[in-house]
C-alpha cells in the first residue's frame, strides 16, 4: 500500500527535472509527465493572481476524491510536489526533507548543469531512503 | 610579560606568531568551493585524464603547504626521515586536519615493494558528488591525491599518487583508494637506512 503514488520536481521555468512514480496506479510516460508538469506551473502561477489574500505564493495543496497533491515551492521558484493517497499526513516534512537532499545531492554536484534532468545517482539512493523511512513510519502508526 | 588589554605590536611580520587559526570550516561552503574548482576545470579541458591531471595540480600546492604548517604546529619543526614515519604522518595527521578524522585504513601493497594504500570508505571530497556514467573511472579524489603526492614531495619521498575506486561486495559505493608508488631513490634510502 504506497501512500505516496508520484513526484515531481519542475525547475524555475515550469521544465520537468524529475519524475519518480511509487504507485501501480496513475503511471505515466515521458510526454505524459511532462505535460502535466507545465500544467502543474502554469495552475500554480495563475492561483497566484487569482488569490484573493494578498501576499499568495501559490498553491500549497489539492485535496480531490481520489488523490492530494502537496506543493513545496523554494525561494528560487523550483517546485517540489507529491501526489499521495487522500488524507497521507506529514507530506509538507517529506518535501522539505526532498529539499534538502535536493541542495546537497543535486546542487553540490558539479557534473549537474541547472535547470536541466536530474541525473545524480546519490540523491536517486538517499530519496529512496527517505521515502522508504516515510513509509515505514506511516505504516507504523 | 603581555599586559591585559594591551595587543603587543610586532615590528616584523615574519615574528607575528602563527595563529591556530579556525580549526572548522562550514562543509556546505568547502563544497560548493570543491564543485566550482571542478566546473571550472573542466571547461579548460578537452579528456578526462587533463581533467584529472588539474585537479591534482591544484592538490599539490595544498600539499606542499600543508606540510610546512603541521610540521611547524602539530610536530614541533621535527622531519620524518623514515617511509613509515611519513605515511603514518598522512594517513594520521594530515587527514585528522583537513578531514576531522584519521583514514580509514593504511596498507603496504602486495604485488610490489613500492605500493602503498590508504583506503577510505568515502572521501570528504566526494560526498555529494555523482559521478556520471560517461565520465568511466574519473575520480574527484585526484585533488586528495594530489595533496598526498605534494606532502611527500616536500618531505623528500617523490611518489607517483593516484585515487581509485574499489568495488566492494555487498556495498552499493565503491571506497576510494589512494595509490602510492614511491621513487626507486626513496626504496634505495629506506633500504640503506636499515
Amino acid at each position: 500500500m504506497a501512500a505516496i503514488y508520484s513526484l515531481f520536481i519542475i525547475n524555475k521555468s515550469g521544465g520537468l527535472i524529475f519524475y519518480k512514480d511509487y504507485g501501480s496506479a496513475g503511471r505515466m510516460d515521458t510526454n505524459d509527465s511532462l505535460r502535466v508538469a507545465s500544467l502543474w506551473h502554469s495552475m500554480h502561477a495563475i492561483s497566484q493572481q487569482l488569490s484573493p489574500t494578498f501576499g499568495c505564493s501559490g498553491i500549497e495543496l489539492l485535496e480531490a476524491d481520489t488523490f492530494d497533491l502537496h506543493c513545496f515551492q523554494s525561494l528560487t521558484g523550483t517546485k517540489f510536489f507529491v501526489v499521495c493517497e487522500p488524507g497521507t499526513q506529514h507530506m509538507e516534512s517529506l518535501l522539505k526533507v526532498i529539499y534538502e537532499l535536493y541542495t546537497d545531492y543535486v546542487l553540490k554536484n558539479p557534473f549537474y548543469e541547472m535547470e536541466m534532468p536530474i541525473r545524480c545517482e546519490l540523491f536517486d539512493c538517499n530519496l529512496s531512503q527517505a521515502i522508504q523511512k516515510d513509509r515505514v513510519a506511516l505504516l507504523g502508526r | 610579560m603581555i599586559g591585559v588589554g594591551k595587543i603587543k605590536q610586532y615590528t616584523n611580520v615574519l615574528e607575528k606568531p602563527i595563529s591556530k587559526g579556525k580549526q572548522e570550516v562550514s562543509l556546505s561552503a568547502f563544497a560548493f568551493l570543491f564543485s566550482e574548482l571542478v566546473q571550472y576545470n573542466q571547461t579548460h579541458v578537452d579528456n578526462i585524464s587533463e581533467l584529472e591531471r588539474r585537479l591534482e595540480d591544484a592538490g599539490y600546492a595544498v600539499g606542499a603547504r600543508v606540510l610546512e604548517l603541521l610540521c611547524h604546529r602539530e610536530k614541533g619543526n621535527r622531519r620524518e626521515t623514515r617511509l613509515l614515519g611519513i605515511l603514518s604522518f598522512v594517513h594520521s595527521t594530515v587527514w585528522k586536519v583537513l578531514f576531522g578524522k584519521v583514514a580509514d585504513s593504511l596498507e603496504k601493497g602486495t604485488e610490489h615493494e613500492d605500493e602503498y594504500m590508504i583506503s577510505e570508505k568515502e572521501l570528504l571530497v566526494n560526498r555529494f558528488i555523482s559521478i556520471p556514467k560517461d565520465m568511466g573511472t574519473f575520480n574527484c579524489g585526484a585533488f586528495v591525491a594530489g595533496i598526498v603526492r605534494g606532502v611527500l614531495d616536500g618531505a623528500g619521498f617523490p611518489a607517483v599518487v593516484t585515487a581509485h575506486f574499489v568495488p566492494m561486495e555487498g556495498q552499493q559505493r565503491p571506497r576510494t583508494t589512494i595509490l602510492i608508488k614511491f621513487a626507486e631513490e626513496v626504496l634505495q634510502r629506506e633500504a640503506r637506512l636499515g
